[in-house]
Protein backbone atom coordinates (compact mmCIF):
# COMPACT_ATOMS: atom_id res chain seq x y z
CA UNK A 1 0.00 0.00 0.00
CA UNK A 2 1.03 3.86 -0.60
CA UNK A 3 1.79 5.71 1.87
CA UNK A 4 -0.22 9.16 1.90
CA UNK A 5 1.35 12.53 2.19
CA UNK A 6 -0.48 15.66 3.92
CA UNK A 7 1.24 18.63 1.79
CA UNK A 8 -1.41 21.64 1.92
CA UNK A 9 -3.32 22.93 4.82
CA UNK A 10 -6.32 25.61 4.22
CA UNK A 11 -8.85 27.26 6.73
CA UNK A 12 -11.35 29.90 6.66
CA UNK A 13 -12.57 29.28 10.32
CA UNK A 14 -14.41 31.36 12.81
CA UNK A 15 -10.83 31.95 14.33
CA UNK A 16 -9.04 33.37 11.32
CA UNK A 17 -8.83 33.05 7.98
CA UNK A 18 -6.10 31.41 6.95
CA UNK A 19 -3.97 28.97 8.84
CA UNK A 20 -1.51 31.40 10.52
CA UNK A 21 -4.65 33.10 11.72
CA UNK A 22 -6.74 29.91 12.80
CA UNK A 23 -3.31 28.84 14.57
CA UNK A 24 -2.11 32.25 16.17
CA UNK A 25 -5.96 32.08 18.27
CA UNK A 26 -5.98 28.46 18.76
CA UNK A 27 -2.61 28.45 20.56
CA UNK A 28 -3.49 31.29 22.65
CA UNK A 29 -6.57 29.90 23.38
CA UNK A 30 -9.23 32.91 21.63
CA UNK A 31 -12.55 31.85 21.30
CA UNK A 32 -14.59 32.59 18.19
CA UNK A 33 -17.82 32.14 19.54
CA UNK A 34 -19.83 35.71 19.70
CA UNK A 35 -23.84 36.49 19.52
CA UNK A 36 -24.91 35.64 16.06
CA UNK A 37 -24.32 39.14 13.77
CA UNK A 38 -25.86 36.74 10.43
CA UNK A 39 -29.39 37.05 11.53
CA UNK A 40 -30.88 38.47 14.74
CA UNK A 41 -31.32 36.21 17.47
CA UNK A 42 -33.31 37.82 19.59
CA UNK A 43 -36.48 35.38 21.30
CA UNK A 44 -33.91 32.14 20.09
CA UNK A 45 -32.71 29.98 23.10
CA UNK A 46 -29.44 29.53 21.38
CA UNK A 47 -28.46 32.86 20.46
CA UNK A 48 -24.64 31.75 20.53
CA UNK A 49 -22.66 30.87 17.47
CA UNK A 50 -19.04 30.72 16.14
CA UNK A 51 -19.14 32.69 13.28
CA UNK A 52 -16.33 33.44 10.65
CA UNK A 53 -15.63 37.25 11.46
CA UNK A 54 -15.04 39.68 8.30
CA UNK A 55 -15.32 37.26 5.46
CA UNK A 56 -15.70 39.11 2.70
CA UNK A 57 -16.87 36.95 -0.80
CA UNK A 58 -15.90 39.79 -3.31
CA UNK A 59 -12.43 39.83 -1.35
CA UNK A 60 -11.52 36.36 -2.96
CA UNK A 61 -14.24 36.72 -6.10
CA UNK A 62 -15.98 38.99 -8.64
CA UNK A 63 -19.60 39.24 -8.93
CA UNK A 64 -20.09 37.16 -11.77
CA UNK A 65 -18.06 34.44 -9.68
CA UNK A 66 -19.82 34.63 -6.68
CA UNK A 67 -23.37 34.31 -7.95
CA UNK A 68 -23.59 30.38 -7.98
CA UNK A 69 -21.78 30.04 -4.68
CA UNK A 70 -23.47 29.86 -1.47
CA UNK A 71 -21.47 30.34 1.72
CA UNK A 72 -20.49 27.54 2.03
CA UNK A 73 -18.73 26.64 -1.26
CA UNK A 74 -17.20 29.99 -0.44
CA UNK A 75 -15.59 29.00 2.37
CA UNK A 76 -14.54 25.46 0.61
CA UNK A 77 -12.56 27.84 -2.60
CA UNK A 78 -10.96 29.96 -0.23
CA UNK A 79 -9.22 26.89 1.58
CA UNK A 80 -9.02 24.64 -0.77
CA UNK A 81 -6.67 27.58 -2.75
CA UNK A 82 -5.25 28.29 0.69
CA UNK A 83 -3.93 24.20 0.86
CA UNK A 84 -3.11 24.46 -2.69
CA UNK A 85 -0.80 26.90 -2.84
CA UNK A 86 0.93 25.86 0.39
CA UNK A 87 1.25 22.31 -1.23
CA UNK A 88 3.01 23.94 -4.48
CA UNK A 89 1.30 20.63 -6.05
CA UNK A 90 2.06 21.71 -10.06
CA UNK A 91 -0.18 19.12 -12.89
CA UNK A 92 0.68 17.91 -16.14
CA UNK A 93 -2.90 17.61 -18.33
CA UNK A 94 -2.46 13.65 -17.87
CA UNK A 95 -1.93 13.78 -13.85
CA UNK A 96 -5.15 15.77 -14.37
CA UNK A 97 -7.18 13.08 -14.62
CA UNK A 98 -5.55 11.10 -11.57
CA UNK A 99 -6.03 14.15 -9.24
CA UNK A 100 -9.36 14.61 -7.46
CA UNK A 101 -11.40 15.90 -4.53
CA UNK A 102 -13.33 15.25 -1.60
CA UNK A 103 -15.30 17.80 -0.10
CA UNK A 104 -17.75 17.27 3.04
CA UNK A 105 -20.94 19.35 3.32
CA UNK A 106 -23.50 18.06 6.19
CA UNK A 107 -25.84 20.94 5.37
CA UNK A 108 -24.98 21.94 1.26
CA UNK A 109 -26.12 25.46 1.01
CA UNK A 110 -28.84 25.87 3.62
CA UNK A 111 -28.67 29.63 4.22
CA UNK A 112 -29.90 29.89 0.40
CA UNK A 113 -32.33 27.53 0.76
CA UNK A 114 -33.39 29.06 4.29
CA UNK A 115 -33.55 32.41 2.71
CA UNK A 116 -35.70 30.65 -0.74
CA UNK A 117 -38.42 28.91 1.49
CA UNK A 118 -38.72 31.64 3.61
CA UNK A 119 -39.61 33.88 0.53
CA UNK A 120 -42.04 31.39 -0.67
CA UNK A 121 -43.33 30.22 2.21
CA UNK A 122 -43.84 33.40 3.72
CA UNK A 123 -43.74 36.02 1.19
CA UNK A 124 -45.67 33.90 -1.61
CA UNK A 125 -42.85 34.61 -3.72
CA UNK A 126 -42.50 32.08 -6.46
CA UNK A 127 -39.73 33.14 -8.24
CA UNK A 128 -36.76 31.02 -7.20
CA UNK A 129 -33.34 32.38 -8.74
CA UNK A 130 -31.86 30.11 -11.09
CA UNK A 131 -29.09 29.27 -9.08
CA UNK A 132 -31.03 27.99 -6.07
CA UNK A 133 -30.15 24.26 -7.08
CA UNK A 134 -26.70 25.26 -7.68
CA UNK A 135 -26.26 26.92 -4.57
CA UNK A 136 -28.25 24.28 -2.59
CA UNK A 137 -26.84 21.28 -3.71
CA UNK A 138 -23.84 19.41 -1.04
CA UNK A 139 -21.99 18.29 -3.57
CA UNK A 140 -21.74 22.33 -4.72
CA UNK A 141 -18.45 22.45 -3.58
CA UNK A 142 -16.57 19.48 -4.45
CA UNK A 143 -17.56 20.64 -8.02
CA UNK A 144 -16.23 23.98 -7.82
CA UNK A 145 -13.04 23.29 -6.30
CA UNK A 146 -12.56 20.33 -9.28
CA UNK A 147 -13.08 23.08 -11.77
CA UNK A 148 -11.17 25.94 -9.72
CA UNK A 149 -8.45 23.43 -9.58
CA UNK A 150 -8.66 21.61 -12.99
CA UNK A 151 -9.09 18.02 -10.97
CA UNK A 152 -10.40 15.23 -13.30
CA UNK A 153 -10.12 12.09 -11.26
CA UNK A 154 -12.42 10.83 -8.49
CA UNK A 155 -14.35 13.98 -7.12
CA UNK A 156 -17.33 13.57 -4.98
CA UNK A 157 -18.68 14.73 -1.32
CA UNK A 158 -19.47 13.32 2.27
CA UNK A 159 -22.67 14.16 4.19
CA UNK A 160 -22.07 12.22 7.18
CA UNK A 161 -23.33 15.10 9.16
CA UNK A 162 -20.40 15.28 12.24
CA UNK A 163 -17.85 13.40 11.03
CA UNK A 164 -18.33 14.29 7.14
CA UNK A 165 -14.65 16.15 6.37
CA UNK A 166 -13.01 13.18 8.88
CA UNK A 167 -14.58 10.32 6.80
CA UNK A 168 -13.61 12.65 3.35
CA UNK A 169 -9.86 13.37 4.03
CA UNK A 170 -9.86 9.35 5.13
CA UNK A 171 -11.59 8.15 1.79
CA UNK A 172 -9.35 10.75 0.17
CA UNK A 173 -6.17 9.04 1.28
CA UNK A 174 -7.87 5.72 0.46
CA UNK A 175 -8.06 6.40 -2.64
CA UNK A 176 -4.35 7.51 -2.99
CA UNK A 177 -3.13 4.18 -1.43
CA UNK A 178 -5.43 1.94 -3.86
CA UNK A 179 -3.44 3.91 -6.31
CA UNK A 180 -6.88 5.01 -7.77
CA UNK A 181 -5.62 8.91 -7.52
CA UNK A 182 -1.97 10.26 -6.77
CA UNK A 183 -3.29 14.17 -5.31
CA UNK A 184 -6.24 15.02 -3.19
CA UNK A 185 -7.74 18.01 -2.63
CA UNK A 186 -10.27 16.68 0.98
CA UNK A 187 -11.59 18.20 3.81
CA UNK A 188 -15.42 20.12 4.40
CA UNK A 189 -17.40 23.60 4.21
CA UNK A 190 -20.68 24.60 5.93
CA UNK A 191 -22.30 27.66 6.97
CA UNK A 192 -24.98 26.47 8.58
CA UNK A 193 -25.84 29.21 11.01
CA UNK A 194 -29.67 30.36 9.56
CA UNK A 195 -32.99 30.71 11.84
CA UNK A 196 -34.03 27.26 10.47
CA UNK A 197 -31.37 25.48 11.54
CA UNK A 198 -30.67 27.15 14.59
CA UNK A 199 -34.31 26.13 15.78
CA UNK A 200 -33.76 22.78 14.55
CA UNK A 201 -30.94 22.57 16.88
CA UNK A 202 -32.71 23.69 19.74
CA UNK A 203 -35.21 21.72 19.52
CA UNK A 204 -33.25 18.35 19.63
CA UNK A 205 -31.87 20.27 23.71
CA UNK A 206 -28.28 20.11 22.69
CA UNK A 207 -27.17 23.47 22.20
CA UNK A 208 -25.28 25.78 24.85
CA UNK A 209 -27.32 29.18 25.76
CA UNK A 210 -25.47 32.14 25.67
CA UNK A 211 -22.88 32.67 28.35
CA UNK A 212 -22.90 36.22 29.81
CA UNK A 213 -19.25 36.82 27.78
CA UNK A 214 -20.44 34.93 25.11
CA UNK A 215 -16.91 33.04 23.84
CA UNK A 216 -17.44 30.88 27.51
CA UNK A 217 -20.81 29.29 26.10
CA UNK A 218 -18.96 26.07 24.93
CA UNK A 219 -17.38 24.30 27.49
CA UNK A 220 -16.28 20.80 26.45
CA UNK A 221 -15.45 18.40 29.24
CA UNK A 222 -15.56 20.54 32.06
CA UNK A 223 -18.54 19.82 34.41
CA UNK A 224 -20.22 23.10 33.99
CA UNK A 225 -20.90 22.60 30.46
CA UNK A 226 -24.09 23.47 28.66
CA UNK A 227 -24.10 22.29 25.34
CA UNK A 228 -22.76 22.57 21.90
CA UNK A 229 -22.05 25.61 20.09
CA UNK A 230 -23.04 25.83 16.24
CA UNK A 231 -19.94 27.03 13.83
CA UNK A 232 -19.23 27.19 10.34
CA UNK A 233 -16.20 27.52 8.09
CA UNK A 234 -13.66 25.48 5.87
CA UNK A 235 -10.73 23.10 6.49
CA UNK A 236 -9.20 21.92 3.26
CA UNK A 237 -6.18 19.41 3.07
CA UNK A 238 -4.02 18.38 -0.07
CA UNK A 239 -3.06 14.76 0.25
CA UNK A 240 -0.56 13.48 -2.08
CA UNK A 241 1.07 10.25 -2.84
CA UNK A 242 4.26 10.10 -0.44
CA UNK A 243 6.32 9.31 -3.55
CA UNK A 244 5.69 11.97 -5.22
CA UNK A 245 6.06 13.86 -2.62
CA UNK A 246 9.29 13.36 -1.66
CA UNK A 247 10.19 13.03 -5.65
CA UNK A 248 9.28 16.68 -6.13
CA UNK A 249 11.18 17.73 -2.80
CA UNK A 250 7.79 18.77 -1.55
CA UNK A 251 7.37 20.32 2.31
CA UNK A 252 5.57 17.06 3.62
CA UNK A 253 3.90 18.35 7.08
CA UNK A 254 2.71 14.99 8.23
CA UNK A 255 2.09 11.50 6.99
CA UNK A 256 -1.60 10.63 6.73
CA UNK A 257 -0.79 7.11 8.15
CA UNK A 258 -4.53 5.87 9.48
CA UNK A 259 -7.86 5.87 8.95
CA UNK A 260 -10.64 4.22 10.71
CA UNK A 261 -14.34 3.90 10.00
CA UNK A 262 -16.92 2.26 12.13
CA UNK A 263 -21.02 2.56 12.73
CA UNK A 264 -22.42 2.16 16.01
CA UNK A 265 -25.65 0.14 14.43
CA UNK A 266 -27.13 1.39 17.68
CA UNK A 267 -28.63 4.66 18.54
CA UNK A 268 -29.61 7.94 16.04
CA UNK A 269 -27.94 10.30 18.20
CA UNK A 270 -26.08 8.97 21.29
CA UNK A 271 -22.53 7.92 21.03
CA UNK A 272 -21.93 4.26 21.63
CA UNK A 273 -18.82 2.47 22.93
CA UNK A 274 -17.31 0.03 20.98
CA UNK A 275 -17.43 1.14 17.69
CA UNK A 276 -15.72 4.22 18.01
CA UNK A 277 -12.97 2.23 19.58
CA UNK A 278 -12.30 0.24 17.37
CA UNK A 279 -12.58 3.09 14.82
CA UNK A 280 -9.39 4.13 17.08
CA UNK A 281 -7.65 0.86 16.64
CA UNK A 282 -8.56 0.19 13.22
CA UNK A 283 -6.42 4.04 12.23
CA UNK A 284 -3.54 3.02 15.21
CA UNK A 285 -3.35 -0.65 13.19
CA UNK A 286 -2.60 0.87 9.69
CA UNK A 287 -1.11 3.61 10.82
CA UNK A 288 1.25 0.55 12.31
CA UNK A 289 0.81 2.90 15.51
CA UNK A 290 1.25 1.05 19.20
CA UNK A 291 -1.41 2.98 21.30
CA UNK A 292 1.46 4.97 23.68
CA UNK A 293 3.11 6.54 20.25
CA UNK A 294 0.46 8.73 20.43
CA UNK A 295 0.57 11.82 22.30
CA UNK A 296 -2.05 14.07 21.04
CA UNK A 297 -5.58 13.58 20.87
CA UNK A 298 -8.31 16.48 18.90
CA UNK A 299 -11.40 14.97 20.78
CA UNK A 300 -14.81 15.21 18.67
CA UNK A 301 -15.71 17.09 22.69
CA UNK A 302 -18.89 18.76 21.57
CA UNK A 303 -19.30 19.97 24.87
CA UNK A 304 -22.93 17.85 25.34
CA UNK A 305 -23.28 16.02 28.72
CA UNK A 306 -23.39 13.03 26.53
CA UNK A 307 -20.72 13.27 24.14
CA UNK A 308 -17.97 13.94 26.80
CA UNK A 309 -18.48 11.48 29.45
CA UNK A 310 -19.02 9.00 25.77
CA UNK A 311 -15.92 10.25 24.52
CA UNK A 312 -13.62 9.81 27.72
CA UNK A 313 -14.79 6.33 28.23
CA UNK A 314 -13.81 5.53 24.56
CA UNK A 315 -10.22 6.85 24.95
CA UNK A 316 -9.86 5.26 28.35
CA UNK A 317 -10.76 1.65 26.57
CA UNK A 318 -8.87 2.83 23.51
CA UNK A 319 -5.63 3.49 25.02
CA UNK A 320 -5.86 1.94 28.37
CA UNK A 321 -3.37 3.17 30.89
CA UNK A 322 -2.07 5.66 28.49
CA UNK A 323 -5.08 7.20 28.27
CA UNK A 324 -4.09 9.56 31.30
CA UNK A 325 -0.82 10.41 29.57
CA UNK A 326 -2.50 11.81 26.23
CA UNK A 327 -2.81 15.71 26.07
CA UNK A 328 -6.69 15.99 24.79
CA UNK A 329 -8.12 18.92 23.47
CA UNK A 330 -11.61 20.12 21.72
CA UNK A 331 -10.97 23.21 19.80
CA UNK A 332 -14.34 23.42 19.21
CA UNK A 333 -14.80 25.76 22.16
CA UNK A 334 -13.03 27.95 19.78
CA UNK A 335 -14.02 27.39 16.37
CA UNK A 336 -17.60 25.76 17.82
CA UNK A 337 -19.05 22.61 15.73
CA UNK A 338 -19.00 23.41 12.11
CA UNK A 339 -20.75 20.84 11.16
CA UNK A 340 -19.54 18.87 8.30
CA UNK A 341 -16.73 21.51 8.50
CA UNK A 342 -15.75 20.34 11.91
CA UNK A 343 -13.76 17.40 11.15
CA UNK A 344 -11.28 19.81 8.38
CA UNK A 345 -10.67 22.24 11.08
CA UNK A 346 -9.60 19.92 13.54
CA UNK A 347 -7.51 17.94 11.44
CA UNK A 348 -5.58 20.78 10.51
CA UNK A 349 -5.32 21.71 13.64
CA UNK A 350 -3.74 18.41 14.70
CA UNK A 351 -1.35 18.66 11.91
CA UNK A 352 -0.50 22.14 13.07
CA UNK A 353 -0.32 20.78 16.76
CA UNK A 354 2.50 17.88 15.83
CA UNK A 355 4.24 20.17 13.35
CA UNK A 356 5.06 22.90 16.09
CA UNK A 357 4.88 20.44 18.99
CA UNK A 358 2.00 22.30 20.61
CA UNK A 359 -1.17 20.86 22.04
CA UNK A 360 -3.94 23.35 21.63
CA UNK A 361 -6.26 24.11 24.99
CA UNK A 362 -9.61 23.24 25.25
CA UNK A 363 -10.80 26.65 26.67
CA UNK A 364 -13.61 27.18 29.13
CA UNK A 365 -12.58 24.34 31.53
CA UNK A 366 -13.30 25.30 35.15
CA UNK A 367 -14.56 22.07 37.28
CA UNK A 368 -13.26 19.16 37.04
CA UNK A 369 -16.23 16.43 35.93
CA UNK A 370 -15.88 13.15 37.72
CA UNK A 371 -16.86 11.69 34.70
CA UNK A 372 -13.82 13.28 32.41
CA UNK A 373 -10.95 12.65 34.30
CA UNK A 374 -8.37 12.52 31.64
CA UNK A 375 -6.18 15.63 30.31
CA UNK A 376 -8.10 18.04 28.61
CA UNK A 377 -5.16 20.76 28.07
CA UNK A 378 -7.04 23.29 30.18
CA UNK A 379 -7.14 27.07 28.91
CA UNK A 380 -3.50 27.51 28.31
CA UNK A 381 -1.41 25.50 25.10
CA UNK A 382 1.28 23.05 26.09
CA UNK A 383 4.38 22.99 24.21
CA UNK A 384 4.88 19.10 24.06
CA UNK A 385 6.67 17.15 21.40
CA UNK A 386 4.03 15.50 19.31
CA UNK A 387 5.09 12.06 17.54
CA UNK A 388 1.93 11.28 16.29
CA UNK A 389 -1.89 11.78 16.83
CA UNK A 390 -5.69 11.28 16.04
CA UNK A 391 -8.28 13.54 15.42
CA UNK A 392 -11.64 11.84 16.47
CA UNK A 393 -15.30 12.64 15.08
CA UNK A 394 -18.51 10.65 15.91
CA UNK A 395 -21.86 11.72 13.63
CA UNK A 396 -25.47 11.05 14.77
CA UNK A 397 -26.20 8.04 13.17
CA UNK A 398 -23.27 6.39 14.75
CA UNK A 399 -20.78 6.96 12.35
CA UNK A 400 -17.67 7.12 13.15
CA UNK A 401 -14.47 8.96 11.62
CA UNK A 402 -10.74 8.69 13.22
CA UNK A 403 -8.00 10.12 11.80
CA UNK A 404 -4.36 9.06 12.57
CA UNK A 405 -1.21 11.05 11.81
CA UNK A 406 2.29 10.65 12.59
CA UNK A 407 5.46 13.27 12.48
CA UNK A 408 7.79 13.36 9.41
CA UNK B 1 -57.87 19.18 35.25
CA UNK B 2 -54.82 17.53 37.82
CA UNK B 3 -55.80 14.34 36.70
CA UNK B 4 -56.39 14.92 32.98
CA UNK B 5 -52.92 16.50 33.49
CA UNK B 6 -51.67 13.34 35.00
CA UNK B 7 -53.82 10.65 32.43
CA UNK B 8 -52.66 12.80 29.54
CA UNK B 9 -48.76 12.54 30.21
CA UNK B 10 -49.10 8.84 31.23
CA UNK B 11 -51.11 8.26 27.90
CA UNK B 12 -48.60 10.42 25.89
CA UNK B 13 -45.39 8.61 26.92
CA UNK B 14 -47.72 4.76 26.97
CA UNK B 15 -48.02 5.99 23.04
CA UNK B 16 -44.69 6.97 22.09
CA UNK B 17 -42.95 3.70 24.12
CA UNK B 18 -46.25 1.26 22.59
CA UNK B 19 -46.67 0.46 26.33
CA UNK B 20 -50.10 0.19 27.87
CA UNK B 21 -51.19 3.06 30.16
CA UNK B 22 -51.20 0.57 33.19
CA UNK B 23 -47.51 0.15 32.79
CA UNK B 24 -46.83 3.88 33.47
CA UNK B 25 -47.08 4.93 36.94
CA UNK B 26 -46.16 8.31 38.86
CA UNK B 27 -43.03 6.39 39.92
CA UNK B 28 -41.89 5.01 36.86
CA UNK B 29 -38.83 6.54 35.75
CA UNK B 30 -37.52 7.30 32.36
CA UNK B 31 -34.66 4.88 32.57
CA UNK B 32 -37.29 2.50 33.48
CA UNK B 33 -39.67 2.85 30.54
CA UNK B 34 -36.52 2.96 28.33
CA UNK B 35 -36.95 6.75 27.27
CA UNK B 36 -33.35 7.75 25.96
CA UNK B 37 -32.16 11.28 25.49
CA UNK B 38 -33.78 11.69 22.21
CA UNK B 39 -36.88 9.76 22.72
CA UNK B 40 -37.00 12.99 26.15
CA UNK B 41 -36.75 15.07 23.69
CA UNK B 42 -39.68 14.03 21.56
CA UNK B 43 -41.72 13.54 24.85
CA UNK B 44 -41.02 17.28 25.43
CA UNK B 45 -42.74 18.28 22.23
CA UNK B 46 -45.70 16.11 22.25
CA UNK B 47 -46.19 17.78 26.20
CA UNK B 48 -45.45 21.49 24.65
CA UNK B 49 -48.16 21.22 21.70
CA UNK B 50 -50.76 18.94 24.51
CA UNK B 51 -50.49 21.53 27.41
CA UNK B 52 -49.42 24.41 25.11
CA UNK B 53 -46.70 25.03 27.12
CA UNK B 54 -42.80 26.00 26.92
CA UNK B 55 -40.39 23.63 28.45
CA UNK B 56 -37.01 25.45 29.21
CA UNK B 57 -33.74 23.48 29.09
CA UNK B 58 -33.19 23.34 32.83
CA UNK B 59 -36.35 22.46 33.43
CA UNK B 60 -36.52 19.54 30.94
CA UNK B 61 -32.95 18.51 32.69
CA UNK B 62 -34.62 17.62 35.67
CA UNK B 63 -37.67 15.43 34.07
CA UNK B 64 -36.63 11.99 34.91
CA UNK B 65 -39.63 10.48 35.78
CA UNK B 66 -43.25 10.75 35.28
CA UNK B 67 -44.70 12.46 38.55
CA UNK B 68 -41.25 14.97 38.09
CA UNK B 69 -42.80 15.43 33.90
CA UNK B 70 -46.45 15.55 35.64
CA UNK B 71 -45.65 18.47 38.85
CA UNK B 72 -43.01 20.65 35.96
CA UNK B 73 -46.20 20.23 33.12
CA UNK B 74 -48.55 21.42 36.00
CA UNK B 75 -46.51 24.38 37.19
CA UNK B 76 -46.46 25.59 33.65
CA UNK B 77 -49.94 25.45 32.71
CA UNK B 78 -50.64 26.94 36.12
CA UNK B 79 -47.82 29.87 35.37
CA UNK B 80 -49.73 30.24 31.76
CA UNK B 81 -53.25 30.73 33.60
CA UNK B 82 -51.44 32.89 35.83
CA UNK B 83 -49.57 34.96 33.04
Amino acid sequence: MRRVAVTGLGVVSPVGIGVDAFWRRLSAGSGGVRRITQFDPTGFIAQAAAEVDGFDPLAYFDETAVAPLDRFSQFALVAADEAWQQSAVTLGEDERDRAGAIVASAMGGVISQDDAYRRLYAGGNVRFHPFTVPRVMNNAAAGHVSMRLGLRGPTLSTATACAAASHAIGEAAEMIRAGRADVMVAGGADAPIAPGVVRAWEALRVLAPIADDPVRTCRPFSKDRLGMVLGEGAGVVVLEAWERAAGRGATILAELAGYGATADAAHLTQPGLHAPVRAIAIALDQAGLAPDAVDYVNAHGTATRLNDSAETAILAHAFGAHARRLAISSTKAMHGHAMGATGGLEFVATVLALQRGVAPPTINYTERDPECDLDYVPNTAREMPIRAAISNSFAFGGLNAVLAIRRV
Amino acid sequence: MTDSIESQVVAIIAKKRKLDSAQVTLDSTFEELGVDSLDAADLLFSFEDTFGIVVPDETAQSMKSVRQVVDGVRRLVADRAGA
